[in-house]
Order: structure tokens, then sequence, then C-alpha cells
């Protein structure tokens, strides 16, 4: 195949995450070869790929969980100018729950099913140092709102909560804090197609309100073509293609996404 | 020249139970834990003759402090006379040749469980708190080393957020005994179950505290003059159990911390919970000679 | 005149790896395009008027030549130049409008129209009134205003979209048919709206099924053949 014409990035813009030549191997298992990607302050990165590819190692990577073996990782930080994986583990912890914001598929990952909602939210508050009972409460209440959680049941645990409803409250933890990154794990699968498409909503409601930059990893098509503002094929551990959001759904040019486009379509 | 005269005969050299080896581990340990105010010092707790979660933990500690010299007092929740309390002290008397008292201004040594007495400790005094679980980041974090972890990060989010939750959920912050303070600025520490009232006697105090958990062999100190702070919220102040206002039924002292006593009428009638200052009471209210040293409280409010 | 586009030799094929086949949509097409002016792009159906357009607006990526579009800072080949930018530009200054709109469920026609202004940093309050000023434009009725346009009619659904695309003056506007099955009012507000932009100076390159729709504001008009169209697979 011919390669399209593209000049590699001509910056304009400067990135908020660039990501250089990360490899892991897990023993013989190349979990992710070289992969490099940036996302730009207030777009939504998708990362698409089936079970394997590397999208969620990366998404974990993002998230500072992991290390990969060989690579540079930088969030546009005044204050954390350096490659973030040499971070010791405390720094990583403090970076990861001030900065960054994670939601995650399985709740129980993300959430403390046992406290209440609203203190899911006030625990990351009380990390950043918040000490104020009565600005832990409407803090926690905004972020809450914000990610259209109904606040009558604010002091609900999650564990009483549906599934779209525990994600929201995610979401008002990852928020809370005004995080420069927000990073979503298959944050729709296994909640029916209903609320999947409310939650989208408000993910997208919020990344246009506050511009926050997102990475959203997923599997499934249909909510990285809603999401995206551009787009990451992965497979097997690589970056098949990368392109526009409506540049890799309508003009495919790896083989890979085509069957992966039109297997949808 | 005889062999014999080289030789001494048999005696003592050693009192206080523990052997010279465990001593000199212990207060290796408690020299730390001075260094290092509020953080858990391992220890390799040794068998005494009581039983595992009777004060072992406390009862090695003052083995180890324990001097022929030593004037010590044991009480158990305030009470000098329990049994637990009476058999601790006779126990120390016994190894070591230490008198024994019920006064806290006679005491060099005090061991107690769950209270501070309510005269004010000197410099010259040392507290030895028995400690049941040591861990204040136990109810948040059940895995004993990533809760060590958290000690390194000063990590205790979790601990205002155990104060959240019972805000949110009951109106007020729930817990009474063993409430969470920070030690000097940087460990967390469970003051053992002393009452509210009691934390703030930690607070710059002029005496040195050890906490000491025999089952789970850790110990930790509070040394003089240094801050004793209770995780509070900046806008919700520390409140100590509202107790201003009681009165002893049997010594007339007022604003201590008292023991409720339900009566038959349905009612309840109050005591001093630290029996000592109550005895003195009413033998100065006889006509008797009996000195109360200053208290941490006055009327009531922490001075 | 501002010269705004110059294309040169823009190749377009597409490459299905499945059917093992190269489809050929265009071939060396060059033309300019300046400040003002209304370009309308006219040949038989399937010879690839579309798919330039949203080679153009890089939808579909080129397989040869350059797009250069001259801003103020410089000019930049769309044809190569970086997701990022074209995103950039998207948002700023190249407009493409369609027939189709994609709605997304639970958000109301007005804030679907205000979006490009938020996204262009305008207040909420003030984004949400011109929002509103052009949905009545288009003739959307106001009680719909609010409602989700993924229940609205195809017409409705349509001048939802243009009073989106529409919104915010852009420097050049792909329109890809945008007056098929417009009702007369629509399509007159519409004309309006385009002849307004063109006065400002806003270039246009346009794809009409009747041309008489907006003969008035054709400045020239560029007809794609099928020489131009390749030899082997025709679209």
């Amino acid at each position: 195949m011919t390669p399209a014409l593209r000049a590699p990035e001509l910056m304009t813009t400067p990135a908020m995450l660039t990501m250089t030549a990360v490899s892991r191997r897990y023993g013989n298992v190349v979990a992710l070869e070289e992969v490099s990607a940036r996302a730009y302050p207030g777009e939504v990165l998708g990362i698409v790929g089936e079970s394997g590819s590397g999208k969620s190692t990366l998404l974990r990577m993002m998230n500072l969980e992991e290390t990969p073996d060989a690579g540079d990782y930088r969030l546009s930080l005044p204050d954390q100018p350096g490659n973030l994986f040499d971070l010791d583990r405390f720094a990583r912890r403090m970076l990861c729950a001030t900065r960054i914001g994670i939601v995650y598929q399985n709740p129980h990952l993300g959430l403390l099913m046992r406290n209440t909602s609203s203190g899911n939210v006030a625990e990351r508050l009380l990390i950043a140092g918040e000490r104020s009972f009565a600005a832990l409460r409407s803090r926690a209440r905004d972020a809450l709102d914000a990610s259209e959680f109904p606040l009558a049941r604010m002091d609900a645990r999650p564990v009483e909560l549906s599934g779209g409803m525990q994600q929201r409250v995610q979401l008002a933890k990852a928020i809370a804090l005004e995080p420069v990154l927000l990073l979503l794990d298959e944050p729709t699968t296994g909640l029916d197609v209903s609320v999947q498409a409310l939650v989208l909503d408000t993910l997208k409601r919020l990344q246009r309100d506050r511009a926050i930059t997102m990475v959203i990893v997923s599997h499934d098509l249909g909510v990285i073509r809603t999401m995206a503002d551009r787009v990451m094929v992965m497979r097997g551990g690589r970056v098949v293609e990368e392109g526009l959001a409506d540049q890799i759904f309508q003009d495919p040019q790896h083989e890979y996404t085509q069957q992966l486009v039109h297997a949808k379509l | 020249m005889t062999l014999a005269s080289l030789t001494r005969p048999w005696e003592a050299m050693s009192y206080g139970f523990l052997d010279a080896s465990a001593k000199r581990e212990l207060r290796r340990k408690m020299l730390k834990a001075i260094a290092v105010p509020g953080c858990q010092m391992p220890y390799a707790s040794r068998e005494v003759p009581m039983a595992r979660g009777w004060g072992t933990g406390g009862l090695q500690v003052t083995l180890t402090l324990l001097k022929p010299s030593s004037v010590v007092k044991v009480i158990d929740q305030g009470a000098d006379d329990s049994v637990n309390a009476a058999s601790i002290r006779s126990f120390l008397a016994k190894v070591s040749g230490a008198r024994e008292t019920w006064d806290t201004l006679a005491a060099t040594l005090i061991q107690s469980r769950h209270r501070i007495p309510e005269e004010r400790l000197r410099a010259d005094q040392v507290l030895v708190l028995q400690v049941p679980n040591p861990e204040p980041l136990r109810p948040v974090e059940p895995n004993m080393s990533h809760a060590r972890q958290m000690h390194a990060d000063a990590d205790y989010g979790r601990l205002w957020l155990i104060l959240y939750e019972e805000i949110v959920r009951a109106g007020r912050i729930m817990q009474g005994a063993a409430y969470p303070a920070l030690v000097n600025g940087r460990h967390v520490m469970t003051p053992s179950p002393i009452p509210r009232w009691d934390v703030p006697k930690l607070h710059m105090a002029r005496h040195l505290t050890f906490l000491s958990a025999g089952r789970e062999k850790r110990l930790f100190a509070v040394p003089p003059f240094t801050r004793v702070e209770p995780l509070v919220f900046s806008d919700l102040p520390y409140r100590v159990e509202d107790h201003a206002g009681l009165t002893c039924h049997r010594s007339g002292m007022k604003s201590f911390f008292m023991n409720e006593i339900p009566q038959a009428d349905g009612g309840s009638a109050h005591e001093l919970s630290d029996s000592h200052l109550g005895i003195k009471a009413i033998r100065q209210a006889e006509g008797g000679r009996a000195e109360i040293g200053p208290t941490w409280y006055r009327d009531g409010r922490m001075r | 005149m501002t010269l705004v586009l110059q294309v040169e030799n823009l190749t377009k094929h597409f490459q299905m790896h499945h059917l093992g086949q190269r489809l050929n949509a265009f071939r060396g097409i060059s033309f300019t395009l300046h400040a003002g002016e209304f370009l309308l792009l006219r040949g038989p159906n399937g010879v690839g008027k579309s798919t330039l357009l949203r080679t153009l607006y890089r939808s579909y990526l080129p397989r040869a030549g350059h797009v250069w579009y001259h801003t103020i800072e410089g000019r930049i080949d769309l044809a190569t130049a970086a997701d990022v930018d074209i995103a950039l530009l998207r948002r700023r200054e190249i407009g493409f409008v369609t027939q189709f709109l994609i709605a997304r469920p639970r958000v109301s026609a007005e804030d679907i129209v205000a979006e490009p202004l938020r996204r262009a940093g305008i207040a909420a309050g003030e984004a949400l009134e011109e929002a509103r000023r052009w949905l009545a434009e288009f003739g959307v009725k106001r009680d719909l205003w609010r409602a989700y346009p993924t229940t609205f009619s195809g017409g409705e659904q349509q001048k939802v979209n243009l009073a989106r695309a529409l919104i915010l003056p852009q420097r050049l506007l792909l329109l890809d048919e945008p007056t098929a099955s417009l009702d007369v009012g629509a399509r007159a507000a519409l004309i309006r709206r385009l002849a307004e932009l063109k006065a400002a100076g806003v270039a246009m390159i346009g794809v009409f099924h009747h041309p008489g729709d907006v003969a008035g504001l054709i400045d020239r008009e560029m007809e794609l053949t099928a020489e131009e169209v390749a030899d082997d697979v025709a679209v």
C-alpha cells in the first residue's frame, strides 16, 4: 500500500500528554511495542482495539499504575517537567490523585463501595488536603452535580446504586480536583444501551463545558465515534493507525482498521 | 589463693523479670520510638506471666523502665483497685523491689489501661499505656504492609473520610475512645482506648508517654512537649465528652471524667473515673491529709 | 483579493484491502479560491464531487498533491498537516455543511446549535441567545428549540444542522448539497445567510443538486469529468 502523504506532526499546538516509544513485555508476550501517543488540550483521544491490543495497558501507564520497560511520558505541567515514569511511588500517587482522573469499567476498582457516594468524592479532596467539612460537602456536591448525579442520593452507598449511577460517582470523583487529564477505561461497557448514551452525553457535556483533555479506551466503535476527536487504532501492542475520528471511520487506511470499521457499519 | 577468693557468692544480677537482652531490645525500640514520635516500632514481644491482651505490651515497657527505686502506680479504667491493676502492680513490686502507690503525685512510673490520671503529670514521671490495637489505619486498610506504606506517605485522608462519613450518617463524630491523633505533625497514632477527654492531655505534655501493644508487638511514644492533635475538620472543632457539668456522687468533685452508674430508679449517678482522686477528695473533706495536685482540667476546661 | 485555497494536483483513491482493489476517485485536480469567492463543483453523479469536498476537509486522506490553505500566519498544507491542526482549523476556520445531522441523544436543538460558539469560547448565555436567533431564522418552531433533534423529522433536523454549521463565520465553507430536501422558507434563509457570509469574505466551494438555488452566488464553476477519474475502476 502507498503510504498516505502526511507530514509528521506539524506542531502548532503543544500536546497536553506526550508518550514516546513506550514498550512493555510480560515474559515473551509483547504488551506494547514502541507506542507513542499524544493528546492535545481539550481534545478527546479515542483508543480502540480488541482485547489484548494493549489499549488498557497503555491507559494504565497513563495513570502511572504501571511502568514500561522503556519509554517516556510527559504531561504539560509546569511543576512536573520530566519523564513521569521516573517519579517514585509517592510522587506518582500524588500526581495521579490530584492531576489525573480515571473512570474504570469496573466500579469496584474506582470506588469505596461501603462509603457514601459523596464520601467517595470527598476522599479525593481529602488527599489534596481539604480539611473543611463544609467545603468537602459543597465541593463533593458540585462534582456530583456536574456528573449529573441526582443529589438527593449523594449519601447513598455505591452498592445501592445502579451501574450508570456508579459510573457517575466515579466520574465525579475523577473531576473533583479539576484534573488536567481524564482517563476513561471502557466507561460504559456493561451498561444498558440507553444508560450508556446518557453517560456518554454527560461526558460530552463535561468536555464541552470544561475543555478537559480526555483519553477514552473502548472496544466499542460506537462509543469512540460518539466521543473522540482523534482516534488511535491498536492491535497486538502497536498503533496500527491514527487519525481524525471522521477520517478513521470514513476513510480507514490500514487493512485492520478497514475490517474493524466495516464489520461495525 | 583459692578459687573461692576469686569469685563472689551468688546474688541476683537482674531485676524486673525480663532478661537483660530482652530489656536491651526494648530500650532500643523505646529510644527509636522517642526519636520518631508516634511512629510504631516493632519489637519482639516476650512471654510474661500474663495472657496476651491483658496488658503484656505495657507490662514489658514498664518492666524495662522499672528500677528498685521506682514508685509504681497501675490503673485500669482509672481504678487502682481492680483485680488486673492490683495484680500487675504487686507483680511489678515483687520482681523489682519498687514501691507501690495509688497516688498519682507519688508515682514515678504509671502503667494504665484506658485512662490518663486527672492530675497533671510531671517531667519526672513516665506514663505507659496498654494498647490493644496500635494501627489507626486498620479500619481503612486491613493489609498491614499497605498501612505502613500509607504511614510512610503520611497518607491519612481515609481517616478523615471515616469522620466525614460519621457526620454524614449520624450528624456528629461517633469515634469515642482511641480517637486518632497526629503526633508531631507527622504520624497518626491511636492513643489507645483512652476517652476523647484524655487526648488533649498528651499535647505538649511535660511527661513522657509510651504506648505498647504486646499482642501486636508494636510500641510508640509521645515524648515531652510534643504536639498531639486529634484529627478534626477545620470547621468542626474537637470536642471532649460532655462531663463538665457532672458531679461525683461520692466525693462531690465536679467537672472531671466520670463513670456512669445506673440507678434502680432508671436514672444514673456519676462517680470519678480517676478513683484515687476521688479518695483524696473524700479524705480532704473528712479533714484528713491528702494532697491533690494541679489537674489538666479546671472547671471542665483544659488549661 | 486574498488567496484562501490553492489546490495542486490533488489525487485521491481508496485502497480496499478486503477486495484487493483500488478505487480511484479523482486525479490531478488543481484550482485556486479567493476570499469571498463561490466555486461550484459540477459533474455527473459519481464523478467525485462530494469526495473532493471531503478530501479538502480531510475526512478523506489525499493520496497526492497539495491543498495550500492560506491563513494570516502563513500557509499550511491541508493534505499533510497534523490531525490536531486540522481539528483546530475545523473549529475556527473551515466549515463543512452536509444534509446529515449527527444528533446526539438528550442534547437539545439550541445546545447543538450553540456548540460551535461554546467551543470558540463564547459564554453560554450569549451562545444560546445566538443559537435561538438562528433557529428562528431557519424556521425551526420555537417549541422545538429545547427538544432533542433525534426525534425531529428529516427536514427539521436539517434546519438545526444548517443553523449549527453556519452560526460561526468561517473563512472557508464546504457545502455538500445543503439545500436537498429543504422547504422554501429554510432554503431562502440559507441563501440569505450564504450571501451574507460571502459578502463578509467567506470563500465557499459547493456541490448542489439544483445549482439554480444559489445561482446568484456563483462566481466560478468547475466541471469534474470522467477524464480526471482514473482508469481502472470508477467509484
